[in-house]
């Protein structure tokens, strides 16, 4: 697998067995000898340890040295309240473009004195290049190239991680806060891409594999590859950029008009002000013409991505398609997530087209399995 | 028995041949989720897609190895798919079907022959 990257967990991943296959330019653990299915189960009953260090870490940090000016910075790029975030505290963002699409999604933390935003691997330069673009006046920003970045996942998360740093146990959902660990720094957040209660650690590199197995060495904590972590979070109702969202979809669209708070709305103290805010306010009072629902198919039959569906069980053209699709193992049963005519309902029936043949599927409400943060 | 390329073990039962997938795909598949078979009765050409496996990961077909007739299914990993990773040799049957030209069965691997091929 030429030209791909490796983390620095990449002999780790070798050493337990994992099927390494390319993802984002890199060469990631797709799943361990324990198998997709059960790495699934054991996050939901205990603790998994995943790798996303591929994914993009950025420091910024205000020219003023004032917190407020980096939020109000940051605020030109996503619809979300970034003044309002309290020191201490993490919040879902969205890069919006000029038409209202995503160009990415991320998460942002207020950590007193400068922002740190965590995005996705396969946009990472991308990100780096528009924020050097819109914030350099402002802000100095850096991307943090020397830390791994690891997830433990699952109801005894906080047991695991509690022995290496007792005070988690006072992190609530999506609080930061940063720990020495061994004589260096983690960067500890309660929050994951799973619907469980859990982890996302920042490490120096040097550390990360020492971390990976004191963590693993515990009973209770067994590592998870890219399969289950993908199936984790489709249950959990979360978007995978570049197939749930992408830069077409807007965020009203999406179904994460949560993730837009009142100051940025109309008549907002901060409304508007970032890119397609025009198309992003008025689909937020008129409603958007589709949005991303929920599938569950009759039937055993997993209905996939790119999955055309219908409003008939047979003719017509195309209503919407399926972005993603799967056998959702905690639910126990074929799970889906489409864009669909926002006039269909939860409960209402369309079909999807299988192999030439049609499928029933219901509109089901997300998350397909309920979260269980601590709050 | 016999193997097949695409990872079809062929065992001979009678006139009938009794068709499953090879530990190897089995485990190349992960964790089975659904499994479709074909009619009981159906005719089939060789290399028609009469079988649809879908895994946690993704969907494959299994293509009849041979002309002939399927004479009986396996509705055990219809219901229970799980079983083509529990027992893929034994239990997890897919189809018995009768061939055509029983003769074009020597044509396929032997053991040793498979082995080598999937290294």
């Amino acid at each position: 697998m030429a030209d791909l990257k490796r983390t620095v967990l990449y002999d780790l991943h070798v050493e337990l067995g994992a099927r390494m296959v390319p993802f984002a330019g890199y060469e990631m653990p797709v799943q361990y000898p324990m198998g997709v299915l059960k790495e699934h189960l054991h996050t939901r009953a205990q603790a998994g340890l995943f790798d996303v260090s591929h994914m993009g870490q950025i420091l910024l940090a205000p020219k003023s040295g004032r917190i407020e000016d980096a939020a109000l910075a940051l605020e030109r790029l996503v619809p979300v309240d970034l003044l309002g975030l309290a020191e201490g505290r993490q919040r879902y963002a969205l890069f919006t473009n000029e038409t209202g699409g995503i160009l990415d999604d991320l998460m942002v933390a207020n950590r007193g004195d400068h922002l740190f935003v965590v995005v996705n691997a396969a946009c990472k330069d991308a990100d780096l290049a528009h924020l050097r673009a819109h914030l350099s006046d402002t802000c100095d920003i850096a991307a943090v190239t020397e830390r791994a970045l690891l997830a433990l996942q699952g109801p005894a998360a906080e047991t695991a991680m509690a022995r290496l740093v007792p005070d988690v146990v006072d992190l609530r959902f999506m609080d930061v806060a940063i720990r020495r660990w061994d004589g260096v720094e983690l960067w500890i957040s309660r929050s994951g891409y799973t619907g469980e209660d859990g982890f996302e650690i920042s490490v120096p590199e040097g550390f990360a594999e020492k971390l990976a197995r004191k963590l693993l060495d515990m009973d209770e904590v067994a590592p998870i590859g890219l399969g289950a972590r993908d199936s984790l979070r489709l249950e959990a109702g979360m978007c995978l950029y570049g197939h749930d969202i992408d830069e077409t979809t807007s965020p009203v669209e999406a179904s994460l008009a949560w993730a837009i708070q009142k100051a940025r709305r109309r008549g907002g103290a901060r409304e508007g002000g970032f890119p397609g805010a025009e198309r992003i306010l008025s689909e937020l009072e008129t409603g958007p013409a589709r949005r991303r629902v929920g599938l569950r198919p009759e039937g055993r039959a997993p209905i996939r991505e790119g999955t055309q569906l219908f409003a008939a069980d047979s003719g017509g053209e195309p209503i919407g398609q399926v972005t993603s699709g799967g056998f959702g193992p905690s639910v126990g049963a074929p799970i889906a997530m489409a864009y669909l005519p926002a006039d269909l309902c939860e409960g209402d029936i369309i079909h999807a087209e299988l192999r030439g043949r049609r499928v029933p599927a219901r509109i089901a409400a997300l998350p397909f399995h309920q979260p269980s943060y601590k709050r | 028995m016999k193997f097949t390329e695409d990872h079809e073990w062929l065992r001979p039962e009678g006139d009938l041949v009794v068709v499953g997938i090879t530990q190897h795909a089995s485990e190349q598949l992960g964790d089975v989720v659904y499994v479709e078979l074909p009619e009981a009765g159906r005719a089939v050409s060789e290399g028609d897609e009469i079988v649809v496996i879908e895994s946690v990961k993704a969907a494959s077909d299994i293509r009849a190895p041979l002309d002939g007739e399927i004479v009986e299914i396996n509705q055990e990993i219809v219901d229970n798919p799980a079983l083509v990773n529990e027992d893929p040799l034994g239990k997890a049957w897919f189809f018995k079907m009768r061939p055509a030209d029983p003769s074009k069965l020597d044509g396929f691997m032997d053991e040793d022959a498979y082995k080598a091929m999937i290294g």
